[in-house]
């Protein structure tokens, strides 16, 4: 039997109302010229998350508000925005653990703004289509054969970097990304990553071939605040690091490959 | 509007969809595919289940063994011939979903390991740490990029269906981005929406999960199946209603009241014991915890938190620091994030919310709908595998089994399907977009959809609750036919064409009320308690006379829904007497039935 417990959240004797000020971006395509902010006072529990703040302003001040989210457990990946100044999951950002005074929320950085905290996941989506985010068989295999056998060391090599929820905060941090936009960036690293250092994968190769050129890795100047701000530890920098030396290794092998035939 | 025409239509893009999206191409890679979701698919809501999928595959375990706890644990409202062949097939889906990558955690000599669930009799939930929904989602997702055939409209938002010669024949879509209207047409049109868990106040659902496909299908005239039955997960987070997995149980936590009692033995489910055990105490199934945490509440042996919300402990702290960061990654993270408080140190205050619709969209064993043409899969669907209650970990096995049959069957229909009329279908197609536009165009001072959401919430938590009374359900069903007036005069803030949210959300409150409705009428008539039904005016026991059946939700326009009935197909397993710990192992050697 288990003794008695306290929970500290007992101590408190009722979680205090408190107000908050939001400086919002807002821009309307075809109204707006350019994007300016809005400000809110929102009055709400003390640990209310940014997210249930704008659900807030939405539901009673002001309908037009605009931005996604879903799950309200940092797993879906829907709600990155940049919360005064750094890219983060509104939904796991908790008013009471920011700096007191008015909280800035804008769309997440070098994105192209569609509304609001909208912006264009598109261009995203296409970068990690690019890669070949699937498992291309090292052995075929059938249903009947049963499980392929893995151990949980051949799993740690790529289990983080299958954890990436695509949030994009990675992106918005990317100083190269800003500058480049065909820069493939950190979040398809992650996932070319995931699968060719998978025991089970044998299309390492393939995806290489992805990333030699001008907006591939080479491109990376090794800043690495995409790691910094992955709300799931999932270090893209990391990625990027290993195909450096992957790409550098498979470039220096097709040279070695061209010349044998001389 | 742009027209597209698909062989085979799906609309949602989570577990269910995908899978039969990748079904639907490998059977005939000469059709079309279209895959519509409201978001991008791994947004879906399968990315928030947690702690696994059952499938067979221990030597001492059997497949009779995992029907016969499905079965007790639906309390024998499953159509068996379904649950038999959906536990004949899950694991070989499971092993389909290993082959294309999805990162199953392993023994130490690399084979896949399973933990024990609630009212599972041996451990065959499969698992990717806590993230299992997570894992499948976007293994699923990113092995569908693989398939050319499949074409993809991400983040447009389904207004209807097109339903043409009795047949269902395409779906009419509005893309929030370009706020550009498309039809669909299609010879063959799954449903793959999930569920509908945001019609509760507190609920572990996302905000997506608004019951669009289970409100599209009924109001074409499909019968909702069994919506009297909402799963109450026991072990949610106070105020949000965020889910800590039962895998937390599984791996040996304890649920104790304000007094450290684990209280779980009053109530049938005991005896006490260190470690956990399967079918007793913590790992009972969800109904019977819920209903003890009730029972608790009135006792006045749960305290009240910051959020006003009464709650219990989960308390993980005996399993050490090293275990709960190897199984349970994502629950450490969720208690440190949102409560501020460490699970190793520190028991996690938790309560009862709304998880799971275990009733849906009527279809038959191979996922068809009444509607020709019309297919269903995964939590949007009554397939019959659930009864009057889910075990947990038998979603995720559903959606990858039946979702894998709607796209096979999917393709057979449309390839003896005959061409669309594409102007009577561009009529309609027409339409639904002039009533969605009147919708968003309103001018008159109506009231905002956030205030009639809030009160539909509330009173579905009042009437539709943990336990049931028959006064308290009328005054929801009043209720929500207030609403359902009301809503026809919200008035919006937006009118504009780009990403117009305020409008979706209102288009979404329309189909809330219309599965809440069913909800609600189909308690309300089930005059006795079963599963996560339960009554306390008078319909305390279960009766299998008058309810051995299928509640079947008819749509009405502009009237309360129409509730019927209809058998129960029973195969192997006579209805019997439900127990589980000490009471429920004395059965099983009696009958000897239950292995």
């Amino acid at each position: 039997m288990s003794e008695p417990v306290m929970s500290p959240v007992m101590s408190e004797s009722a979680m205090p109302q408190k107000t908050f000020e939001l400086r919002i971006l807002r821009y309307t395509p075809g109204r707006d010229e350019k994007p300016a902010f809005g400000s809110f006072k929102v009055t709400g529990a003390e640990g209310m998350s940014v997210l249930e703040a704008l659900q807030s302003i939405k539901d009673t001040l002001d309908g037009t508000l605009s931005f996604r989210w879903s799950c309200r457990m940092a797993v879906c990946g829907s709600c990155g925005m940049m919360i005064n100044g750094t890219p983060k999951l509104a939904c796991s950002t908790l008013l009471r653990d920011l700096p007191p005074g008015p909280v800035t929320v804008e769309p997440l950085q070098n994105f192209p703004i569609e509304r609001d905290l909208v912006i264009s996941v598109d261009a995203f989506v296409k970068k990690i289509e690019s890669v070949y985010p699937y498992l291309i068989p090292r052995e075929q295999k059938t249903v009947a054969e049963g499980p392929h056998l893995q151990t949980p060391a051949q799993m740690a090599a790529y289990e983080s970097f299958s954890d990436c929820i695509n949030c994009m905060l990675c992106y918005a941090a990317c100083p190269q990304f800003g500058e480049n936009p065909d820069f493939i960036g950190p979040g398809a690293m992650a996932m070319l990553q995931r699968y060719n250092g998978d025991s089970r994968d044998g299309g390492r190769q393939k995806r290489l071939d992805t990333i030699h050129g001008e907006n591939g890795v080479w491109s990376c100047t090794a800043v690495g605040y995409c790691s910094e701000v992955c709300p799931k530890s999932v270090d893209p920098a990391n990625a990027v690091n290993q195909n450096k030396t992957n790409s550098a290794f498979d470039f220096f092998l097709r040279f070695l490959r061209t010349e044998q035939p001389q | 509007m742009q027209i597209f025409e698909a062989d085979v239509l799906i609309i949602g893009a989570g577990g269910a969809g995908l899978r039969a999206a990748i079904a639907a191409a490998e059977a005939d890679p000469s059709l079309t595919i279209a895959l519509v979701s409201k978001v991008l698919p791994m947004r879906s809501h399968t990315v928030a289940a947690e702690g696994g999928s059952a499938g067979v595959i221990q030597a001492h375990d059997s497949l009779e063994a995992h029907f016969n706890d499905t079965v007790h644990g639906g309390d024998w409202l499953c159509e068996q011939d379904v649950v038999e062949y959906f536990v004949s097939e899950t694991t070989a889906e499971l092993i389909q979903l290993e082959h294309w990558g999805c990162p199953w955690s392993r023994k130490p000599d690399g084979e896949i390991n399973v933990r024990a669930f609630g009212g599972m009799k041996i451990e065959r939930t499969w698992f990717a740490a806590d993230r299992t929904g997570f894992h499948i989602l976007h293994t699923l997702f990113q092995t569908s990029t693989h398939y050319p055939s499949i074409k993809r409209f991400d983040e447009h938002f389904c207004l209807d269906l097109i339903v043409d010669d009795g047949r269902a024949q395409g779906a009419t879509v509005l893309s929030p981005s370009t706020g550009k209207f498309t039809a669909i047409f299609a010879r063959s049109v799954i449903l793959a929406t999930g569920g509908a868990g945001r019609v509760f106040r507190q609920n572990t659902n996302g905000g997506i999960v608004t019951g669009d496909g289970m409100a599209l299908a009924y109001r074409h005239g499909v019968p909702l199946r069994d919506m009297e039955f909402v799963q109450y997960h026991p072990t949610c987070m106070p105020g949000s209603g965020i889910l800590f997995t039962e895998a937390c149980r599984g791996e040996g936590g304890y649920l104790v009241n304000k007094d450290g009692y684990r209280y779980l033995q009053d109530y049938g489910l005991g005896p006490v014991t260190t470690e956990p055990r399967n079918k007793a105490m913590e790992l009972g199934p969800r109904d019977r915890l819920s209903q003890a945490f009730w029972q608790e509440e009135r006792k006045g042996r749960t305290f009240v938190t910051p959020q006003g919300e009464s709650a219990v402990y989960l308390d993980l702290r005996h399993l050490g620091r090293a275990k709960l960061m190897e199984r349970l990654p994502l629950i450490f993270g969720l208690a440190e994030e949102f409560m501020g408080l460490d699970p190793a140190e520190t028991p996690i205050p938790v309560r009862p919310a709304v998880h799971y619709t275990m009733g849906g969209i009527l279809t038959d064993i191979n996922t068809a709908t009444p509607l020709a043409g019309l297919y269903a899969a995964g939590e949007c669907s009554s397939v019959g595998i659930h009864g009057a209650n889910r075990l947990g970990s038998n979603s995720l096995g559903e959606l990858t089994v039946f979702g894998r049959v709607a796209g096979q069957e999917a393709v057979k229909f449309a390839r003896g399907a005959p061409a669309v009329d594409p102007a009577r279908l561009a009529d309609q197609a027409k339409a639904s977009v002039d009533k969605a536009l009147a919708v968003r165009d309103r001018k008159t001072g109506g009231e905002r959809h956030s205030v009639i959401r809030k009160e539909m919430a509330t009173a579905m938590e009042k009437g539709c609750g943990i336990y049931r009374l028959g006064p308290e359900m009328q005054e929801t069903c009043d209720k929500l036919a207030e609403l359902k007036r009301r809503a026809e005069n919200i008035t919006l803030d937006d009118r504009t064409d780009i990403w117009n949210t305020d409008w979706l959300a209102a288009l979404e409150l329309g189909y809330q009320l219309d599965v809440a409705e069913a909800m609600a009428h189909s308690a309300l008539q089930r005059r006795e308690s079963r599963g996560a039904h339960q009554r306390l005016d008078g319909f305390e026991k279960r009766d299998d006379e008058k309810f051995l059946a299928h509640s079947l939700a008819h749509y009405r326009q502009g009237a309360a829904p129409e509730i019927a009935y209809g058998p129960v197909k029973i195969t192997k397993s006579q209805p019997g007497e439900r127990a589980y710990g000490a009471l429920g192992e004395q059965l099983e050697k009696k009958d000897g039935a239950h292995v």
